[in-house]
């Protein structure tokens, strides 16, 4: 069986899955955001007094924080009233950073396990071999009054990664790289597996915007392998949040490991070998629109955005510093860092990165999804070009259809901030 | 805002639409945690794709479009504000799988019939009978790939809500 048959089949207690079958599943989380408050109104109509499942319910405040609006505010302020109301314990309160990395730094979802989010970028979870997916808000109503949901059994495609990066290369260009050769829906209705001696030296940060990406390929859930990187990861994590010994937690993480079997079949293997991967940009207004960073070194940039689930983290943090550390924005040119969590936040405020950037001339974001679904805090005016480390360059994404975004890795974001138009790192540093 | 009863056969017109149209051309995120009620965002359908559609769409009128039709974010409101906007049907060659499943749970009719899109025009008069289980456009007609039972009674029972209350209220 492939990595989904098998967790999907054991979060429906059954013994084995076939592709194609339709299972009712209990997932081990379910995730809601600032649409915990809608999706309150939703479940309403259900006629229920008590959720079924507080326990496994997990809300973060994210998607715009601190609230710009009286409305959003309601909408935080109604998610605090309904947990308390509802004894649900795991609520993430406004800065403390966006879902997916939050519920990860948490470990509040292990290896093997079932996250059902209403976010489509749930395959994130992909990164510690759990299965994730993006579900609706009636969904997730309804997964809160059952605790359960019907889920086909997906096809399984296997992605090898072979080879290391060159210097400057990161798993966003890889990402964008598979997306670009296979188009937006090279991977639809799939659960798309990563495997491979590439994947396996990457980083824990790596495999996180990896699998992220695969929202953008149209995967319904991403796996990569949980090795002993992954393990060692969450060990601490679980061990705090649990209040048990790090044994106790290590041992807790490798039971609920679930891996696919070598003759798992799939309906399509395709195979990149990542030293020959270059730095990718993604053009407007649709992330399989790549190009080489160098093909459009004449793009003026008005705004660089790093942030976001996809590389808001601290080795994205880092490499952009990499590039920033003693130089200047562009006149004319804007730069916004938006820590993925506070964690992210306080790790780099300890290594002086937030001082590299605000010197270079950057204005720091509180932690969450910022502009990023154009919301507020950095939304775009009509006519003008952003640069982002995000996932999704959708025309009107940052808030204006008559804007262009483009999509690179953190790297790239801090060399076209400081140069203003579109660059590669090794125009700014030698 | 017009709904329509799935029970009848439906005749309107096609809103012919490409490849990958995305849910943030379908319902802007901006409005995505301001904009919940029917009335309020069925004016936005299509908003930044076609901004003559909200406006002149007819209950019964069907949108067309090409492959993976509503990739992108997992906001209900794509299909939910085309529901209230009066459309019957969306039919595309392939559907993201979050919009196929958040259009079923709304109530709104998908169906994926990627060897037709090509013979549909915009503007043509189109017919669904979901009865009779076809699809029927300029003289020609084609059958609806058939769905599983508890995908057909969720589309049936108006989405997925008001399905699992009945099923609560039946105890199940
Ligand atoms: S950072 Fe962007 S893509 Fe990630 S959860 Fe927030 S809005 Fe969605």
């Amino acid at each position: 069986m492939t990595f989904v048959q098998k967790a999907l089949a054991r979060a429906a207690g059954v013994e084995s899955a076939e592709v194609g079958q339709i299972l009712d599943v209990r997932p081990n989380i379910a995730l809601s955001h600032d649409n915990t408050a809608p999706i309150r109104k939703i479940w309403q109509r259900l006629g229920q007094d008590r959720v079924a499942i507080p326990e496994r319910m997990a809300f973060t405040m994210d998607h715009a924080v601190p609230a710009p609006t009286p409305r959003h505010a309601q909408n935080h302020q109604e998610a605090r009233d309904f947990a308390a109301e509802q004894g649900v314990s795991n609520v993430f309160e406004v800065g403390r950073g966006i879902c997916h990395q939050v519920l990860s730094e948490e470990a509040l979802v292990l290896p093997g396990q079932v996250i059902l989010g209403s976010d489509s970028h749930t395959p994130h979870f992909g990164w510690m071999g759990a299965f994730g997916a993006g579900v609706g808000r009636s969904e997730m109503a309804v997964i809160w009054a059952t605790g359960e949901m019907w889920l086909r059994v997906p096809e399984s495609m296997k992605v090898t990664i072979t080879g290391e990066l060159q210097p400057w290369v990161t798993s966003k260009d890889l990402a964008l790289h598979l997306i670009g050769r296979l188009g937006a829906d090279g991977g639809l209705y799939r659960s798309v597996e990563f495997h491979g001696d590439g994947l396996e030296q990457m980083s824990i940060e790596s495999r996180m915007a990896l699998t992220n990406m695969m929202a953008e390929f149209g995967a319904k859930n991403s796996y990569s392998p949980a090795d002993e990187k992954v393990v060692e990861w969450l060990t601490p994590r679980l061990a705090a949040r649990k209040d048990i010994s790090e044994t106790e937690a290590r041992e807790e993480i490798r039971d609920s490991i679930l891996a696919p079997d070598e003759d798992a079949d799939y309906v399509e293997e395709v195979l990149i070998n990542a030293s020959e991967v270059g730095q990718q940009v993604a053009c407007p207004h649709t992330v399989d629109r790549t190009a080489d960073v160098g093909e459009l070194s004449t793009i003026k940039v008005d705004q660089a955005f790093l942030g976001t689930c996809t590389n808001g983290r601290i080795e994205d943090l880092r490499e952009a510093s990499r590039v920033l550390k003693g130089k200047k924005i562009a006149k004319g040119t804007r730069l916004l860092v938006i820590p993925a969590s506070s964690e992210v936040m306080n790790q780099a405020l300890s290594e002086g990165l937030i001082q590299d950037f605000t010197e270079a001339g950057a204005m720091i974001g509180v932690p969450g999804c910022g502009p990023c679904m154009g919301n507020h805090s950095g939304v775009l005016a009509p006519g003008e070009t952003c640069i982002s480390s995000a996932n999704r360059n959708f025309k009107g994404r940052m808030g204006t259809p008559e804007a262009d975004i483009y999509l690179a890795s953190p790297a790239v974001v801090a060399a076209s901030s400081v140069l203003g138009r579109v660059a590669a790192p090794q125009e700014v540093v030698s | 805002m017009p709904t329509v009863d799935l029970s009848q056969p439906l005749t309107g017109r096609v809103w012919k639409y490409g490849d990958d149209v995305n849910t943030d051309v379908i319902f802007p995120g901006k409005y995505t945690y301001t904009k919940q009620d029917p009335e309020e965002i069925a004016p936005h359908a299509l908003e930044d794709l076609d901004p003559s559609f909200a406006g002149a769409v007819q209950p019964g009128d069907v949108v067309v479009g090409g492959s993976n039709w509503g990739c992108g974010s997992s906001r209900e409101q794509a299909a939910g504000c085309l529901r209230h906007s009066g459309v019957s049907a969306v039919i595309a060659k392939s559907f993201s799988r979050i919009f196929y499943r958040n259009a079923i749970n709304s109530g709104l009719l998908v169906i994926a019939m990627p060897e037709v899109v090509d013979l549909i025009e915009s503007g043509q008069e189109i017919t669904i009978d979901l009865t009779a289980g076809t699809v029927c456009s300029a003289g020609r007609s084609w059958p609806i790939p058939p769905k599983s039972d508890s995908l057909r009674s969720i589309v049936l029972a108006g989405g997925l809500i008001p399905a699992t209350k009945a099923r609560l209220e039946a105890g199940q």
